[in-house]
């Protein structure tokens, strides 16, 4: 995602109410209070009425359709909080056990992990957890898998035939690609990739990748994010660079016509830079609504909850099986990514300190 | 009792000013807080060199053509027989309404593939060089031209008589307004962002996004380069320039002449690329396209609301604030007052996103009902935005007779009575600046918005800048427009201001003083 889409929904304040801000904090406090004692277990009915807190990293694409079908079949009142997965993160350490926050619905896995790790968050029910695939979850329960999203390279074919494109993510670094390609190191879609790469061959060489990633940029080694980069491409000011599959069958949606000038193209099978990479969700621990916040859950990785991603403009894959992708998507059957699961991810920390080290952020 | 009353203003001065300092303290907390050794590892890399150099080779060529271009528009204006002067003064002003994220974001959809550091020397220098008209044009008014016909007289050449006579007057205030570009620019995020082009400042935004505790390590550097311009402001603007007082000749009436062609349609080509060219390429965007799979959210007409009401409160805050202190100085200068007005300066030297970073520390730790409040943002524009306030109600102060006050006292009005009786309205004129400026800066202030923005609440700079992230340059466009529309009005109000104020004959100083 970019940095800061601060794109926030669902205003339950009038504005007139937004002077008196620190009323509005006192009072959902207040409301917290009171709910607190009716939560029992997912029951729906009960739940009706409540409102509960969404900090979302996903794409308002995603996420919108998403709560307000969920808003509908439950009656919970979902207040959306929209941001980059690093600032909220950064955020919830920060607010600690008093964050405002029920959910946590993050873009990729290594933020979830990252709280789960300092002991934020709240086991997920294990019926929530059952209607996804195990390996897309936290194996410990943390957090559940949501959807899932590949990486790809879109490249413009008036600058770059398809035969000329890196076959191997590792060649990428290679100096015939100087001055043909831009990076959008501190776009943490990347840093999956960087993980990937790591494991697949060790922190030396995937130093001495980046580095020459870095080389190969030039000046257009700090592009914000995944969709500037797509933009760039497909307006030829690059001949490619590597993206998510969904930002350029959003960028299909939108330009009437095609996509312009760019093109999909994927590395070979099993290559490190083909990855499967899991978009998921968690239920803070400091959370005083844990009924709803698990209601939430247990929606998105339902059948309706899971279908929101068929339909509409998100373009990710469904992870729960049987569930059918956007039909302008190919199957999700039909890649051949390397063997890397958010369990590999980890927390990321491995890939930020190797960016660092490279200089790239 | 008698005591304190006498030393009331200081007392008052110096909580201000140590309540405008406070982002700093609580900075240098937090930066102790991560630890030396998270310092070390952030700071000292060579990454980090990579953006000082960055920084300081864009702050000193912005710097250099920044003052060139003032200068010489001030001198067109001030020194030229050039018609209609007022629309010259308020079109050189208008650009400080441009916010530089959105001119960035103009130049960048002209050509995507603009040199970074040229891109941002171009839009700095476009945005800034009004910081070096205004004083430098004030000062060309306080002077005397007479000492440069004097110099014509003997013989002097024009160029020679302006390096000789003139430039050495305009010192002072050259070098005041030069000092504010270069803050300006070292703390910019937005433009530079756009423009690919990072900094210091850029990458402590982007740090805090992952890594609080390192955003604080890295905004020392910026603190530090803050200081060492305010203070080598300090060490030269002492140097006075020997400014001409008194009577001065009076200005020559304006005339049509073809020689004034070339000069007017300078000004103009310089007001085309600050505010024509940004102006035009978004109304041209938002003609084109609004196509996104963005689903729409905070309306336009949230959003400018939100922005009307934080930047108004923020404004009214920041002259409330500088009102006493701006006073303190008016009665007596000592040692004190003097060190405490200029400490006052220094948030001027920090960047948004670091007085930001210190609010959010503050009110997490010790005032979380604040937090994601709009109290906390309002407060942000109150500190970031004091100095400018501060520089607008004292130049009204300097003007307003501080005996008109010891008369109305000595009459038997309480001192309250007469501070509102009296001196308000002598100085309203530069509160109403004071606000203006003030609430027009905080209109297009990005960073702090972004960081405090309270949840569920947009801004016309967070809402324009979420979808200029998502090149969804259609729908961003709107937002960018209605930014410029409101801070029109306040530069123009500014503008009209400068123009009026510098003319006034200064009070003539007592002959027995």
């Amino acid at each position: 995602m970019t940095r800061r889409t601060a794109v926030t929904h669902r205003r339950v304040t009038t504005l007139g109410m937004s002077v008196l801000a620190a009323v509005l904090v006192g009072s959902l406090a207040a409301c917290g209070g009171s709910a607190k004692g009716s939560t029992a277990t997912g029951s729906g009915s009960s739940l009706r009425g409540q409102t509960i807190v969404l900090y979302s990293a996903q794409h308002p694409q995603t996420t919108d359709a998403m709560v307000a079908a969920f808003e509908q079949q439950t009656g919970i009142h979902v207040r959306i909080d929209a941001n980059d997965e690093d600032v909220l993160t950064a955020q919830l350490e920060k607010e600690g056990s008093r964050s405002p926050a029920d959910v946590f619905y993050t873009e990729n896995s290594n933020w979830l992990q990252q709280l789960a790790d300092r002991g934020m968050l709240a086991k997920v029910d294990s019926g929530t957890l059952a209607q996804v695939p195990k390996a897309d979850s936290a194996a410990d329960g943390d957090w559940v898998g949501v959807s899932a999203r590949i990486s790809a390279m879109i490249y413009n074919p008036k600058k770059i035939s398809e035969a000329q494109l890196p076959k191997s993510i590792m060649d990428m670094a290679d100096p015939r690609y100087k001055g043909k390609i831009e990076i959008a190191p501190a776009e943490t879609d990347f840093w999956p990739i960087v993980a990937s790469v790591d494991r697949a061959k060790g922190s030396a060489a995937t130093l001495a990748w980046l580095k020459g990633l870095r080389a190969n940029a030039g000046s257009n080694d700090n592009v914000p994010d995944n969709e500037t980069l797509t933009s760039d491409v497909s307006q030829g000011i690059t001949d490619f660079a590597v993206i998510n599959h969904y930002y350029y069958y959003r960028l299909k949606a939108v330009v009437s016509g095609g996509t312009g000038n760019a093109k999909l193209a994927y590395f070979a099978p099993h290559d490190p830079g083909f990855v499967k990479a899991i978009s998921g969700a968690a239920v803070l621990k400091s959370s005083k609504h844990q009924a709803a916040a698990q209601e939430l859950l247990n929606f998105m990785t339902s059948k309706s909850g899971q279908e929101v991603l068929e339909a509409g403009e998100s373009f990710e894959y469904p992870v729960k099986p049987g569930i059918p992708a956007n039909p302008a998507l190919p199957p999700i059957s039909s890649y051949e990514p390397n063997a890397f699961s958010p369990a590999d991810l980890g927390t990321g920390l491995q890939a930020k300190d190797l960016l660092q080290r490279a200089g790239l952020i | 009792m008698r005591f304190l009353r006498r030393h009331a203003a200081v007392y008052v001065g110096a909580v201000i000013a140590l309540v405008t300092l406070s982002p700093l303290i609580l900075l240098a907390t937090d930066a102790q807080a991560a630890g030396w050794g998270e310092i070390h590892r952030v700071l000292f890399r060579s990454r980090s060199a990579m953006l000082l150099r960055h920084t300081v080779v864009l702050a000193v060529l912005v710097a250099v053509l920044s003052a060139a271009v003032g200068v010489a528009a001030a001198w067109a204006t001030e020194r030229t027989r050039l018609p209609l002067r007022w629309l010259w003064t308020v079109l050189l002003v208008l650009p400080l309404a441009m916010p530089d994220f959105v001119v960035g974001w103009a130049w960048h959809l002209i050509d995507p593939r603009i040199n970074p550091l040229g891109g941002a020397t171009l839009v700095m220098v476009l945005g800034t060089y009004p910081l070096v008209y205004l004083p430098v044009a004030a000062a060309l008014r306080r002077s005397d031209p007479v000492l440069e016909d004097t110099a014509h007289g003997l013989g002097v050449g024009r160029l020679a008589t302006f390096w000789r006579v003139s430039l050495p007057q305009l010192t002072p205030a050259l070098f005041g307004g030069t000092v504010l570009v270069v803050l300006t620019v070292i703390s910019e995020y937005g433009a530079f962002e756009i423009l690919r082009y990072p900094t210091f400042t850029t990458e402590v935004f982007t740090e805090f996004q992952f890594e609080p505790e390192a955003a604080g390590a890295l905004s020392m550097p910026l603190v530090l380069l803050g200081l060492l311009v305010l203070g080598a402001d300090g060490l030269l603007s002492r140097r006075d320039g020997g400014m001409a007082t008194g009577v001065r000749r009076p200005p020559e009436p304006p005339r049509w002449r073809p020689a004034a062609v070339p000069a007017m349609l300078a000004l103009l080509g310089l007001a085309g690329l600050g505010v024509g060219v940004p102006v035009g390429t978004l109304v041209y965007w938002i003609r084109q396209s609004r196509a996104t799979t963005l689903p729409p959210v905070a309306t336009l007409g949230q959003a400018t609301w939100s922005t009307l009401e934080y930047s108004a409160g923020g404004a009214l805050l920041a002259v409330v604030l500088a009102t006493p202190v701006a006073l303190m100085t008016l009665r007596r200068h000592t040692r004190t007052r003097d060190v405490l007005e200029r400490s006052t300066f220094v948030t001027q030297a920090v960047p948004g996103v670091v007085i930001a970073l210190s609010l959010v520390y503050f009110a997490t730790r010790f005032a979380y009902s604040v937090y994601q409040t709009s109290t906390l943002l309002v407060v942000a524009y109150a500190l970031l935005f004091f100095p400018l306030a501060l520089v607008c109600v004292r130049a009204s102060c300097a003007q307003a007779p501080p005996e008109l006050a010891d008369v109305g006292v000595s009459l038997g009005r309480h001192p309250v009575t007469v501070f509102f009786r009296v001196t308000v309205p002598l100085i309203a004129p530069g509160l109403v600046a004071g606000f203006c400026l003030v609430f027009l800066t905080a209109i297009t202030e990005l960073t702090a918005t972004l960081v405090l923005a309270p949840i569920g609440v947009e801004t016309l700079a967070t809402q324009f800048w979420a979808y200029q992230s998502e090149v969804a340059n259609g729908a961003a466009a709107p937002y960018a427009l209605v930014i410029v529309a409101m801070a029109v009005l306040p530069g123009t109000l500014l503008g009209l201001w400068f123009d009026r104020e510098s003319r006034t004959p200064r009070r003539p100083k007592p002959v027995s003083a």
